[in-house]
């Protein structure tokens, strides 16, 4: 009784207290599993997000500010014209069926996407699936796999300009085939042309095929694969009903970093095809030296306009968020 | 830094040696006080050009006779331009080509040179003052530097066109342009600006692609072929840019071009390597290639050279101290040794005269007068550049300079151009 009489009559503000605090208290723990409160989440993602605001988000909208400027040979005007855009689509519509600088040159690159694209997703599938299911041992698979991003060791630059000695007129291949007899004069479409610039992106590129299809791969669960052949799947049948099926997701993610790159990729173009092949990154690096920053901002909309919308596309063929 | 750091420490010491503070407003007025202060730190002077003209020698040599330290800045041409219209403050000494000035001039970033500070400046070639080699008129067409070298006065953003007491820069090197070949890959000779058109040479030819400088190299060979007269060659009308591009388009894709080149450096290993036999070519391209041991000539053709010329210009930015440290350098620069130095590698200088001194008679003999070499020419660096007995290309300074027939140039249809010049890439 006296400890009950004596909880109660110290109790009861006790229970007052905790019958004030308490809702609150379990509303807050229902909300979230942690303790720790909640800025600390947004301080944490703080840097990043700063670094994103900084050199990312800060400078396309500049970019995009810029791109409705006026301009002299001199300077930039502050304004609010669509000149730009149109200069940009110049003579599109009047040069009708042939096409304008901005179509011709975008169905270039369109080319070279595709292309690239098809051949490092060949290649890069053909690797990865080499080294997830031939290989056994992971120390063998890590060793191989290292063997592959070896030459990613030395510069992007230097990897396209090797090619140049190799491919050249009185190059490497040129002389072995005219030593053998195979040709008699040298062979001119191996160096500056089509052929020499698909060549250096695809070698260039692969890899970015190679490691996301890996990744995905490795996760397929063995079991799977063996289940297939137990119930009675040919090779083929396991590759498209198994294999490639789930790994949908690193497809998409390889393509996407390959069809982005080859877009806006100018330099490889540049230099392995003589610069005789337009890109969209060559006209908007001419458009600058000539400080013509708005029709080169105009430009760069543009280009990321496309490469957006492929992406949005792609990503519409493959929820890649539900996959993962 | 050094500028950042000494101007308002000047400043101060001027201030406690009791100068009125209405002359610290008027800044300009600086230079004219004797102020002891100012010589405490070696001034520097940071230095934009392009990497060509910066030779480790030539600030080596300044800080030895002037204690001056240059820093050099060094950046592309059309970079140059740029960095000149946007960041100002970023240098104390522009070396920039004559044909950007109509771009630089009315953005207020390059102020003109008072003429009575420079002792040399009316002993500047004739060539560059006003277009004339002994007396007789070289070809204008183009931003020529003679039409581009005045400002009537200081803060001015249109040009004199004639002598006055400023200029806008002061030249440091020139020369003339052609089409460099490889006379051991060519059969016969190559005599006009034609032969770059030539279906002789389909597959073997390069153009630079540098809008400005690769469409006057085409319209020197599309007249040359006969094709059509220019009124102007580095000033287009729309309908002649037009059809210059149509021609350089059919040409395109009737395979006549290996490559275009943007860096100087494309340019040495599309001819060292062969893959280009004729193209457009600057002149330490062609020492390039030959001191690789393989032949090359800079060719000169009937139509004559296309010029170009280059010079120092001071931002209006530009500190008191740094203005003065400046005007000593170019004086300095003028003044022999810096001109012979440049001269040994190919290049003609702003003084004749004081060039002629700094060099040795045969070397004199060889680069301006085109005659043979009595012994081996070396470059500055002590490497063979020819061995004794040869000749320069194209012959004498009177001979080369003699037959400019345009200029390096931005146009008034510039903006037109590159759209065209863009259309012509993509085709």
């Amino acid at each position: 009784m006296t400890r009950s009489a004596i909880t109660h009559g110290t109790g009861a503000p006790e229970t007052s207290g905790a019958a004030a605090i308490s809702p609150k208290a379990r509303k807050r723990r229902k909300a979230r599993a942690s303790w720790t409160p909640a800025w600390v989440a947004y301080l944490q993602a703080a840097p990043m997000a700063l670094v994103f605001l900084l050199f990312f988000v800060l400078p396309l909208a500049a970019t995009f500010v810029v791109s409705f400027w006026n301009y002299t040979e001199y300077s930039i005007v502050p304004a609010f014209v669509t000149t730009n855009y149109s200069d940009v689509f110049y003579g599109c519509a009047a040069s009708l069926p042939s096409l304008c600088t901005t179509f011709a040159t975008y169905l270039s690159t369109l080319k070279f996407v595709a292309i690239v694209w098809v051949a490092t997703l060949l290649i890069g599938f053909a690797v990865a699936y080499f080294l997830c299911f031939h290989v056994r041992t992971l120390p063998m698979q890590i060793a191989l796999f290292m063997v592959c991003t070896i030459p990613f060791w030395t510069s992007n630059v230097i990897r396209m300009i090797s090619w140049i000695p190799l491919l050249g007129r009185n190059g490497l291949v040129n002389e072995t085939l005219q030593s053998v007899g195979l040709i008699d004069a040298p062979l001119e479409w191996l160096l500056y042309s089509d052929f020499a610039v698909a060549l250096a992106l695809i070698h260039l590129y692969t890899l970015f095929m190679v490691v996301p299809i890996f990744n995905s791969m490795m996760r397929i669960d063995k079991a799977l694969v063996e289940a297939a052949y137990d119930a009675g799947a040919s090779g083929w049948q396991t590759l498209t009903n198994v294999v490639i099926p789930l790994v949908k997701p690193g497809i998409v993610i390889g393509s996407i970093f390959v069809v982005t790159i080859v877009t806006g990729d100018y330099l490889t173009i540049g230099i392995m095809g003589g610069q005789q092949i337009a890109s969209v990154g060559k006209i908007i690096q001419t458009q600058i030296n000539f400080l013509q920053f708005p029709i080169a901002a105009a430009n760069a909309i543009v280009l990321l306009a496309v490469v957006l919308l492929t992406i949005w596309g792609m990503l519409r063929l493959v929820d890649i968020r539900k996959e993962l | 830094m050094t500028d950042k750091t000494t101007t308002p420490f000047s400043r101060r010491s001027l201030l406690k040696g009791g100068v009125a503070v209405a002359g610290l407003a008027a800044t300009a007025r600086f230079s004219s006080f004797p102020t002891p202060a100012i010589a405490q730190e070696p001034v520097t002077l940071r230095y934009l050009s392009t990497a060509v003209n910066q030779s480790p020698g030539i600030a080596a040599k300044a800080s030895e006779d002037l204690g001056i330290t240059i820093e050099y800045i060094a950046v592309t041409t059309d970079d140059v331009a740029k960095r000149v219209i946007t960041q100002p403050n970023s240098f104390d000494l522009v070396d920039t080509e004559y044909f950007a000035l109509p771009k630089l001039l009315p953005s207020g970033n390059i102020m003109g040179l008072d003429a009575n500070r420079i002792k040399l400046a009316d002993k500047i070639a004739s060539v560059l003052r006003n277009g004339t080699i002994g007396g007789k008129k070289v070809g204008m067409d183009g931003t020529a530097p003679a039409e581009t070298l005045y400002l009537p006065s200081e803060k001015a953003t249109e040009f004199a066109g004639e002598e006055t007491g400023f200029l806008t820069l002061i030249p440091t090197t020139y020369n003339a342009d052609t089409l460099g070949i490889r006379p051991d890959l060519i059969d016969g000779e190559v005599t006009s600006w034609a032969s770059l058109l030539d279906p002789k040479f389909k597959g073997k030819a390069a153009i630079l692609n540098i809008p400005s400088i690769g469409i006057m190299d085409a319209a020197m060979a599309i007249e040359a072929r006969g094709d059509m007269t220019y009124g102007d060659k580095g000033n287009m009308t729309r309908e002649e840019i037009d059809k210059t591009i149509a021609a350089l388009i059919e040409a395109k894709r009737a395979g006549q071009f290996r490559a275009f080149w943007t860096d100087f450096n494309e340019s040495v290993n599309l001819m060292a390597s062969g893959e280009v036999v004729i193209q457009s070519m600057w002149s330490p391209a062609i020492t390039a290639v030959r001191t690789q041991g393989i032949e090359c000539r800079y060719q000169p053709l009937a139509e004559g050279y296309r010029a170009w010329a280059s010079g120092f210009g001071l931002p209006p930015a530009i500190g008191e101290r740094e203005k003065d440290a400046a005007y000593e350098f170019i004086n300095w620069f003028l003044s022999g040794w810096a001109g012979a130095h440049l001269a040994k590698q190919g290049y003609y200088t702003a003084v004749l005269d004081t060039t002629k001194e700094a060099m040795e008679p045969y070397e004199w003999a060889y680069w301006f007068e085109g005659k043979p070499a009595e012994q081996d020419i070396m470059s500055p660096g002590g490497q063979l550049l020819e061995k004794a007995g040869a000749t320069r290309d194209g012959g004498s300074y009177e001979e080369r300079m003699g037959k400019v027939a345009c200029w390096n140039a931005v146009m008034d249809e510039n903006i037109y151009m590159i759209r065209k010049w863009n259309e012509f890439i993509a085709a």
